[in-house]
């Protein structure tokens, strides 16, 4: 019945020390599509490759806005992230009507990870099955924090999330000295690097299955004006003129492809 | 009767139970807690107050000047009582209205600055977030027809920007550069118009102090529920400084020649 005498209750620990069923929210999180987050000293964007079930569907949605000046990109259980951003979209506006005041993005990110902590220490309860790439500006900057389901956050330069993220990551360990200075175009050029890494063999990035979230100044390549750099989501064809700026794989100083990780469905072994 | 929708039948409100996980009897309630409750009388009126506050701004920032008296009716009662509190780093607010109101709004206060401290992570919060937070507890407290009878200035620097703003028991806010509450609305604040408006910039701290002080002195002889005695504090970029008490000078003798009223002969 149970792989692991340890499974059946998220309360109780391991003989190793661990919590079987936080583990396993965290790879639910890996079974999401990719999403990937990278940080300039004035901006910070998010991109993420959308799914869809097949040619008949729509694409499943991998960005939200929090608030004017916050937006995450997803990658698990799409009902446990909705459950999540409606609570961060609620503390926002909180902020904004009592003391009239953006939300810290920091705060806003403890909260949820707050929320998660919580669901690994209570009898009954089963953590988030989703993690979140979280940007947005304050009075510090713009900022990328990553959530998960174990309770925790943490900031970071560059970070992606999600099925075959290990490539993704790979790429922007190899690069990301470079991306404090970068321009808003260099830098999604370098997310859309990352994210191509996840990729699957036969897949490629195109404006159907790609998402671009932006806090900062507009590029030229966005069309609508974003009052103050708010956080907009740009999909469809607005990506089109940063997919262009894409240089092909073979000439592109990109890393050996990752060796294939676990292909997905079967379940996870524990390593002890 | 119970008023309340989120009471009737399966509740949902989206502040505190968005997605209805609760079971009922656990749910909040917003009824009566007992027989005796419907019999508690709200704040009608304030009962131990404070007079006049004035505030101005000037080239550093923001000063801001109370007596120390809190009357019991016309009796002059407590006449050592600040009314001048200071706020984080750079807000100060001054009261008039209820003092035991007022004491309860500098726990909220002081609440809201230690969470905002425990956080140790660089935002802080100052006069503008200060002040919407007054005015939203106050329209709120006004709302549920209980008001906290004050009328509160909340002033400060922050980033260069000087703040000066009002807000009342009822949530009524304004904001200009001098500001008086209470009798001193009617008797200091077009004094500190002429004194004040279209030198904000130039003013010097001691210019500034003496307009303060000169129309402390007019509200001396004309309110009163005042007081010879007054605080000033001043914010600027350095930060809250609250001065020691001051004393007035003021001169009855011209009370000897009035005539007509009370009881002299002739």
């Amino acid at each position: 019945m149970f792989r692991n005498t340890y499974d059946s209750d998220n309360t109780v620990f391991s003989p190793q020390g661990r919590l079987h069923q936080v583990e396993y929210a965290l790879e639910a999180v890996k079974q999401g599509s990719a999403a990937v987050g990278l940080r300039s000293k004035t901006h910070a964007v998010l991109l993420a490759l959308k799914r869809s079930t097949g040619e008949l569907a729509s694409y499943q949605q991998k960005m939200f806005r929090i608030d004017d000046h916050v937006g995450i990109a997803i990658a698990g259980l799409t009902s446990d992230a909705r459950v999540l951003s409606n609570f961060m979209r609620q503390q926002a506006m909180s902020s904004k009507m009592v003391f009239n005041r953006p939300i810290p993005v920091n705060r806003l990110v403890s909260s949820i990870a707050d929320k998660a902590q919580v669901n690994t220490q209570e009898y009954g309860r089963r953590p988030y099955g989703v993690g979140f790439l979280v940007i947005g500006q304050d009075k510090g900057g713009p900022h990328l924090y990553e959530f998960s389901p174990s309770g925790n956050s943490y900031e970071y330069y560059a970070m992606s999330i999600g099925a075959r993220s290990q490539s993704a990551k790979t790429y922007l360990e190899k690069h990301y000295e470079s991306f404090a200075d970068c321009t808003l175009e260099d830098l999604v050029r370098h997310g859309l690097h990352a994210l191509r890494e996840t990729l699957q063999q036969d897949k490629e990035l195109n404006v159907n299955n790609t998402s671009i979230g932006i806090v900062g100044p507009k590029s030229p390549h966005e069309k609508v004006e974003t009052p103050g750099g708010s956080f907009r989501i740009l999909e469809n064809d607005s990506v089109e003129p940063f997919l262009q700026t894409m240089i092909a794989k073979e000439s592109a100083d990109a890393p050996a492809p990752a060796p294939a990780l676990s292909t997905g469905d079967e379940d996870v072994q524990m390593s002890e | 009767m119970d008023h309340f929708p989120t009471n009737w039948g399966r509740p949902r409100n989206d502040a505190f139970d968005a997605y209805g996980t609760y079971p009922i009897h656990q749910r909040p309630q917003n009824t009566p807690k007992d027989k005796f409750s419907d019999g508690v009388q709200r704040t009608q009126q304030p009962i131990v107050t404070g007079t006049s506050v004035l505030a101005i701004k000037y080239k550093d920032g923001i000063m801001m000047s109370a007596d120390n008296l809190a009357s019991y009716g016309s009796l002059a009662r407590f006449k050592d009582i600040q009314r001048l509190h200071p706020v984080g780093n750079n807000t100060v607010i001054g009261a008039s209205g209820d003092m035991s109101d007022f004491q309860y709004i500098q726990t909220l206060l002081n609440e809201i600055i230690i969470d905002e401290f425990t956080s140790q992570d660089g935002h802080s919060l100052g006069p503008a977030e200060i002040h919407e937070y007054l005015s939203q507890v106050l329209y709120a407290r006004r709302s549920n027809m209980n008001p906290l009878w004050n009328s509160l200035l909340v002033g400060g620097v922050r980033d260069g920007k000087s703040f000066l703003a009002y807000v009342d028991l009822l949530g009524t806010t304004y904001s200009a550069s001098t500001i008086a509450t209470g009798y001193g609305a009617y008797i200091a604040q077009p004094l500190l118009r002429d004194a004040v408006e279209g030198r904000e910039d130039t003013l010097t701290e001691e210019q500034a102090a003496d307009i303060l002080e000169n129309c402390m002195r007019v509200l001396y002889y004309r309110d009163a529920r005042s007081l010879d005695k007054y605080q000033i504090a001043k914010v600027t970029e350095a930060g809250v400084i609250i001065s020691e008490s001051k004393h007035l000078k003021s001169s009855w003798s011209f009370a000897e020649g009035i005539r007509g009223y009370g009881a002299q002969i002739q």
